[in-house]
């Protein structure tokens, strides 16, 4: 059993940064969640503090119900993958593995076995008599996987682990992650910056922005029913497309279109209609026009971006719309879409909260 | 060597000619005279000179007081050489870790560098000085009979204390650059294995510092072989005894106050050996341990 | 990385207690060079001031003392300065030179020549003294600047450095200015040496203090007091100083080891990054 509970935490630098603004949450048993946000939003800081690598300034951090604030690193039995793997250099892969049992205390037969079985299962027991230097990123990754698996710790922690190896290697190897942990069952916290991987990776999502969780919940949750501005438009890739709105006299202006179906918006405040591109669909009487700038052909998909004519002025409004397998349209065309009502949402500028 | 040269014959060889002549006159002539009356024994006026072979190398190794200096020039080079290393090593892991003060830490810890070895020999002396030293009268306030006009023991304590004070701050410097090569992220990965900062030193840092250590510890048995005539020169001058005579120290007094050129030639052809093995060693030896 | 209280305790008390041993001799030698000499003699070394700094310099840089009364430290110092810079820059040219030839030329003797100035590595000058002093003698180049300075530099330590520094330098570069028709000493000038200033700062600075600091090769050199650097005539005159006379002079002896560790030290504080990165970039 292992569960997770942040209360209230906090951090501060001594220069005043105000990293982590005020984090609850509780994860549950054999859980992985993934924080996701952009460079520096505090998600690593986050982490760390988890670990005992950060201080923690406010709040208290519990395992399985127990306060770890004041407890060193290495006795919170939590172990980290880092972004660049951290193995020890001048120790070969075995000691590298057996480096923490053996501070441990456990008898030398049985970290060999350990050591072993978890190289066996991470394809690495041919590598256990060779250093670092000798293996390719992939390889070392494992081997920090390794590391960490074999201390059968209560939490996994995963620091951007996948940032550095090639595209297709990063898909094989988050594969191999979610599979791990599912059949290891350890509760993991992960953290990248990338959607798609926590998208794919995560049993339960927090996005987080400049310090504050925006929302946490599953990835569907989040893509579906996002609470704000910032999630929805870091969630979905592409991302949302999101037209300036105004809403007088119980009609919605985007542009120089009027759109009705929508009610009880404040008025006067300037507003955000955010449709996604799935969300949209030609159609001869469309209420958008738009003139194509790029067709993306994706083969089993396509995207369509270009200017939405309701916005004349300094500034186009982009649009990017799916088209679906092998679509014919080329630049320059003009195209009318419309949208599904039910799966549009409105925002505030000012706030982000979202209205609808 | 660069795979993009330039290909011009007389060049080459203006820019080289400085150094070599220099070489050549000030290096190569002496070094050569020095082997060349290593097998020479001169009368008592200098006039005339005999070709004894290896008498000079005979007559020194098996001369008491130069295995006397030899010994103590051994013995002197492990102690400053561990001491210095030791004290400074601590103060550089220290250093690397301080949050606050760590710049002003790291200047007021490195300028000793620049002191030279008599000008810390001679503040040693005076530091010593009976009348005026308190590290003198400090010690024989703590009941340590002390004297090292008299002391074998005594003197080499202020030798050796002087020697480890100026070479700390090269060392610390070399440590210090050295510690802050290693991926910090390494040491976090270390924080989570091991839960006592002691087994974390010893079995992480410690071994992944072996290069800068290998490499000072040649610098500092040479720094201690050579450059502490100046110490000595100002402090004991060999005394008492010949107790603290290097045989850097040992070739200066022979050849140049003792006029004895045969000799403290041998002498002289005798340390090059030494340094030859030194060098050798540091360069096979270094070079194999490094790479991870 | 956090770390725990009483661990950051100590650390500041190694810190402090590392920063007073080293600090200490240079402190109370200056502090006790401001005190008349009876004080020292009757008290024996001071911490602090003593209300006599400008009289006690003024006589030791102005007045003339030593064996002959014939040097002042002011001569001293100038003999330094003279040998610290006339080593740094002329060890700079003729190691820069040399290096420059055995990296960027292909000539036959290439080879061996770098072995030969290799081998000046393995020879310090005290291993060599008595016959150097013979050759220089020999050549009438005792007590002059040009003995003084020159014979140091034959040591390859210099070369070494900036031979490590230009392997390092993007092969590209040559190409381009080859391309660009420069020649040999067009490239050197225009191109590598600008390059190089960092490195060649360094250098200078290290060099500084290491011709400064020499010792052994100017006491056998110098025969007349006035040649005397300060590094050597602190020795000499220390003698006078303590035995001479009728009080001894501690406060002056203290007030040349003052002066005498001034200028290479301020050098290294002012020059401290460049220095640092000499020092650390050299010994690859």
């Amino acid at each position: 059993m292992s569960t997770l509970t942040l209360s209230g935490v906090n951090k501060r630098y001594d220069n005043g940064a105000h990293a982590v603004r005020g984090v609850d949450m509780s994860i549950a048993d054999g859980e992985l969640v993934v924080f996701v946000g952009p460079s520096g939003c505090g998600k690593s800081t986050l982490l760390r503090m988890v670990a005992g690598l950060e201080s923690i300034t406010e709040g208290e951090v519990a395992i399985d119900g127990r306060r770890i604030n004041e407890i060193s690193p290495a006795d919170r039995d939590v172990a980290m993958v880092f972004q660049n793997y951290a193995l020890y250099p001048h120790m070969t892969v075995f000691r590298n593995m057996a480096y923490g049992l053996a501070n441990r205390g456990m008898a030398k037969v049985e970290i060999e076995a350990k050591v072993r079985e978890t190289a066996k299962m991470l394809r690495i027991g041919e590598f256990l008599e060779r250093r670092p230097a000798q293996l390719s990123g992939g390889q070392r990754q494992r081997v920090a996987m390794g590391r960490a698996i074999v201390r059968s710790p209560k939490l996994f922690l995963f620091d951007e682990p996948l940032s550095n190896l090639d595209a297709k290697l990063r898909v094989q190897m988050r594969i191999e992650i979610k599979r791990l942990q599912r059949e290891l069952g350890v509760t993991a916290i992960y953290v990248t910056h990338d959607q798609t991987e926590a998208m794919t990776l995560a049993d339960r999502l927090a996005v987080i922005n400049e310090g504050r969780i925006e929302q946490m919940g599953s990835p569907m949750e989040l893509y579906s029913d996002p609470r704000t501005l910032f999630v929805a438009s870091f969630i979905g890739s592409p991302h949302i497309n999101l037209l300036p709105a105004r809403f007088d006299q119980g009609q919605l202006l985007v542009g120089d279109t009027t759109l009705t179906g929508f009610a009880d918006l404040p008025e006067g405040v300037p507003l955000m209609l955010g449709i996604r591109p799935e969300h949209l669909s030609l159609s001869a009487d469309g209420t958008f026009e738009m003139s194509i700038d790029l067709v993306e052909q994706l083969g089993a998909d396509s995207m369509i971006y270009g200017a939405v004519s309701a916005f004349s002025g300094e500034e186009p409004i982009e649009l990017c719309f799916r088209a679906g397998e092998a679509t014919r349209h080329v630049p320059g065309e003009r195209l009318k879409l419309d949208f599904q009502t039910d799966r549009a949402m409105v925002f505030r500028q000012d706030n982000g909260e979202r209205l609808i | 060597m660069k795979r993009v040269q330039f290909e011009r014959s007389v060049v080459p060889y203006l820019f080289v000619a400085p150094q070599i002549l220099i070489i050549a006159i000030f290096f190569l002539l002496p070094a050569g005279q020095a082997i060349y009356q290593s097998f020479l024994l001169e009368d008592a006026f200098g006039i005339s000179s005999q070709f004894v072979w290896f008498r000079n190398y005979e007559d020194t190794i098996l001369n008491y007081e130069w295995l006397g200096s030899a010994g103590f020039t051994i013995i002197f080079s492990a102690v400053v050489t561990f001491l210095s290393l030791a004290i400074a090593l601590l103060l550089a892991v220290r250093a690397n870790e301080v949050l606050h003060g760590s710049n002003s830490y790291k200047t007021l810890l490195m300028w000793a560098y620049a002191v030279a070895a008599p000008v810390a020999g001679l503040m040693g002396n005076l530091m010593f000085n009976p009348f005026v030293g308190d590290l003198y009268k400090g010690m024989n306030a703590l009941g340590w009979d002390f004297n090292h006009k008299l002391d074998a023991f005594d003197a080499s304590f202020v030798v050796i204390l002087i020697a480890v004070w100026k070479q700390v701050s090269v060392n610390f410097i070399f440590f210090l650059s050295g510690l802050q090569g290693i991926p910090k992220s390494v040491l976090e990965a270390a924080t989570l294995d091991c839960r006592s900062p002691t087994r974390r030193f010893w079995s992480i840092t410690f071994p992944l510092l072996a290069p800068t250590t290998f490499f000072l510890m040649v610098i500092n048995i040479t720094y201690a072989f050579f450059e502490t005539f100046g110490i000595i020169d100002t402090t004991t001058r060999g005394s008492p005894g010949g107790a603290t005579m290097t045989l850097v120290y040992k070739v200066y007094t022979d050849g140049f106050l003792g006029a004895d050129l045969g000799g403290s030639s041998a002498q002289s052809v005798i340390l090059m050996i030494m340094v030859l093995i030194l060098t050798v060693f540091q360069f096979r030896f270094i070079e194999r341990k490094v790479h991870y | 990385m956090t770390h725990s209280l009483w661990r950051s305790l100590s650390t500041h008390g190694i810190l402090i207690l590392g920063t007073i041993f080293m600090g200490a001799p240079v402190w109370i030698a200056f502090m006790s060079s401001t005190h008349p000499a009876d004080t020292l003699i009757r008290d024996g070394m001071q911490y602090w001031f003593g209300g006599h700094l400008l009289e006690t310099y003024n006589e030791v840089l102005f007045v003339e003392g030593g064996v002959m009364k014939k040097v002042t430290a002011s001569r001293m110092l100038y003999n330094s300065m003279i040998l610290g810079v006339g080593f740094a820059v002329g060890k700079v040219i003729v190691s820069m030179s040399a290096a420059y030839a055995i990296v960027y030329f292909r000539f036959r003797l290439a080879t061996p020549l770098f072995w030969v100035i290799f081998m000046t590595l393995l020879l310090p000058l005290e291993v060599r003294i008595v016959p150097s002093y013979g050759v220089v003698a020999n050549l009438g180049l005792l007590d002059t600047h040009f003995g003084l300075i020159v014979p140091l530099i034959a040591s390859a330590t210099g070369t070494f450095y900036f031979r490590q520094y230009f392997k390092s330098v993007p092969e590209e570069l040559l190409e381009a200015a080859r391309l660009d028709n420069a020649g040999p000493v067009r490239f050197l000038i225009d191109i590598l040496v600008p390059l190089s200033k960092t490195m060649i700062a360094a250098i200078l600075i290290i060099m500084f203090v290491v011709g400064w600091n020499q010792y052994l090769w100017p006491l056998l050199m110098t025969t007349q007091e006035e040649n005397y650097t300060i590094v050597i005539g602190i020795k000499q005159i220390y003698q006078v100083l303590s035995e001479g006379g009728e009080l001894p002079q501690f406060q002056k002896a203290f007030a040349l080891t003052v002066l005498a560790t001034l200028p290479p030290v301020a050098v290294v504080l002012v020059f401290q990054n460049w220095f640092v990165k000499g020092l650390v970039e050299s010994e690859k």
